[in-house]
């Protein structure tokens, strides 16, 4: 092939151009394919309220729920439990009043919840996703003894929390444990995913 | 001319069969001093075979669905026939090829296999270890058990932890927002087509990049600089037959013992395949103790050893992934005149051992259990870790080297 008298800038600028155009084709096409990873239909669908009958529940109690596939636990709290919460010192907390937005508007205080004797949290740790243990004996020698009152125990990364779900500091968690949003039915039956007054 | 020359001759024409065949086998010159740690390539590749059969194996009876999975894999194990011997070569296969992988690895960092000429043959391992990584990381999760489940969960999660766009990045990984049927459909698709197709093309990079410059040895003398009259190097000794039949005896001793771990001990006590992992995933309980698999411990206590900054966890997801990327520019991190550890220096030495010292009890720390003494002890050797590699540029240039000889030798 001859190269006499070709136009150099003119090849480069229509190599360049040709490759632009492609690239922006490409961009276009990977936008389906990407996108197709999302959560589907059926992923946003299963995030229905669930219904949970709570009558049955004895102090001291832990159930586990599943609330768009998430462990949503409830524990019914003692008098001596509420007792405890108020007591600790906010010194051993990371977000002792609840300042990160980790639960709805309508929930604060040391309880974190609308009714203090019930906790209501989604049961996985804030640092990767682990559903923590209950261990709610008070003063359990591996979890630091007398300054133990109950709560939650991470096995994966050692982080805790106490029974209303507030992290304690210097674990690997950041935040406390998120609160659902959720309302009371009636006295014994909670519908979770739903905000309060808002059914 | 006998049938079969002539029907060689045919295809000759038509493709470079004999040009390849003495290319890469019968005229790949390498040299003569090879030692016990240069089975490990070999046995690799034979690994990555056994792996591709067991694994097409395997996707006959298994189901990808979170209702099925679990079930499915138990019927292999009980029901189809020979099925327990399949999966068990597989799933112990994994953890194989971890060992030779590794070992492979620190062959190139006794005999500086990675310097010049041999970065890209370097590189190229390194994607084919990272590929490796993902390949174990997304099959584990297919059994279904409560290790797969809570495995992923929290290697998932660390996505998470990337600043502004980590939760939506995360459930864009799984696909929902936790891991779900979707996400084990589409780990699927990775652990059976797209890694192993990944897999597939590096190693044949892999393999090309080190047939053009040629293999290093024990001494790190470049073969090609003394060649003989016929052009040929007078340390090299063509491939086949002489290393294939050495690496044959490498694939029996190997086999061996790996026949001995599949028919006595397939899940080595927890350590290849874990107790938990025998129960169903359940979302609603995260199993006592939570490790991965022995070959990601190292990089798992790293990821523990560093403490948030403020409410981010990022800081430990970026040291976890430096630890891997640290790897990558051993090439460019190397200053040393010399490529083997035979003329190098006590300094050298020392900071090879620290390393493996490191590596091993960082470990044998992501096994046990987070806090106390272990998180002390997870943050003093990812340090001395590190160090391995922030103070090559430093160390390897003050080392006092030995003079390397002009020939290879037999130690």
């Amino acid at each position: 092939m001859s190269t006499d008298g070709v136009d150099n800038s003119k090849r480069r600028f229509l190599t360049a151009a040709t490759a632009a155009v492609g690239a922006v084709g490409a961009g276009f096409v990977a936008v389906p394919f990407l996108k197709s990873w999302n959560p589907n239909a059926a992923a946003l669908a299963a995030g229905a309220p669930v219904e949970v009958d709570i009558s049955k529940v004895v102090p001291g109690q832990q159930i586990r729920v599943l609330w768009q596939k998430k462990p949503v636990w409830i524990v019914y709290r003692t008098e001596q439990n509420l007792e405890d919460l108020k007591n600790l010192p906010d010194s051993d907390l990371a977000d002792p009043k609840s300042e990160i937005p980790q639960q709805p508007d309508y929930i604060s205080g040391p309880n974190r919840s609308l009714n203090d004797k019930y906790l209501v949290v989604i049961g996985l740790c804030t640092h990767l996703g682990c559903s923590p243990t209950y261990r709610p004996e008070v003063g359990a020698a591996d979890l630091g003894g007398e300054s133990w009152k109950g709560g939650f125990y991470c096995p994966c990364h050692g982080s805790k929390f106490d029974l209303s779900g507030r992290v304690y500091a210097g674990v690997p968690a950041p935040t406390n444990l998120i609160v659902p949003p959720y309302t009371y039915l009636s006295d014994s039956t909670l519908l979770i995913g739903v905000d309060e007054g808002a059914a | 001319m006998s049938m079969l020359e002539k029907t060689l001759g045919w295809v000759d024409d038509r493709f470079p069969l004999t040009k390849m065949w003495k290319e890469h086998l019968s005229e790949y010159y390498a040299p003569k001093n090879f030692n016990f740690w240069y089975f490990f390539g070999s046995l690799a590749l034979m690994v990555l075979v056994m792996q591709i059969l067991t694994g097409i194996w395997l996707t006959m009876s298994y189901k990808p669905d979170a209702e099925l999975a679990f079930a499915s894999v138990e019927f292999i194990m009980r029901d189809v026939e020979w099925g327990w011997l399949i999966r068990y070569l597989h799933s112990t296969g994994a953890s194989a090829f971890f060992v030779i992988v590794y070992l492979h690895m620190f062959r190139g960092l006794m005999y500086g296999s990675y310097k010049k000429p041999r970065e890209l043959i370097w590189l190229f391992g390194m994607f084919i270890y990272l590929a490796l990584m993902a390949e174990a990381f997304m099959g584990y999760l297919l059994p279904w058990g409560q290790m797969s489940y809570w495995g992923a969960q929290v290697i998932v999660s660390l996505f998470g932890a990337v600043p502004f766009v980590g939760e939506e990045l995360a459930i864009w990984i799984r696909g929902d927002f936790v891991i779900s049927d979707a996400t084990l459909n589409r780990f699927f698709a990775f652990h059976v087509i797209a890694l192993p197709i990944v897999l597939l093309g590096l190693v044949v990079a892999h393999i090309i990049a080190l047939h053009e410059v040629g293999s290093n040895n024990p001494d790190g003398v470049e073969i090609k600089k003394n060649k003989g009259a016929d052009g040929k190097p007078v340390d090299g000794i063509p491939f086949h037959p002489y290393y294939s039949v050495k690496d044959i005896v490498g694939v029996v001793v190997f086999l061996f013992f790996f026949s001995a771990v599949i028919f006595f001990a397939p899940e080595l006590g927890g350590w290849f395949l874990e107790k938990d992992n025998f129960v169903p995933a359940d979302p609603l309980k995260t199993p006592e103790h939570i490790v991965p698999l022995w070959y990601f411990t190292p990089f798992y206590a790293i990821l523990r050893a560093v403490p948030p900054i403020g409410v981010s966890q990022f800081p430990g997801v970026v040291a976890m992934g430096m630890a891997i990327v640290v790897l990558f520019l051993l090439p460019w991190l190397d200053r040393s005149p010399v490529k083997s550890i035979r003329y190098r220096g006590v300094i050298y030495k020392f900071f090879l051992a620290l390393f493996v010292v490191s590596f091993i009890v960082l470990g044998w720390l992501g096994t046990q259990p987070a806090g106390g003494i272990y998180l002390i002890l997870s943050q003093i050797f990812s340090i001395t870790y590190f160090l391995f590699f922030i103070l090559m540029p430093w160390y390897t240039k003050i080392d006092k080297t030995k003079p390397v000889p002009e020939r290879v030798t037999f130690k």
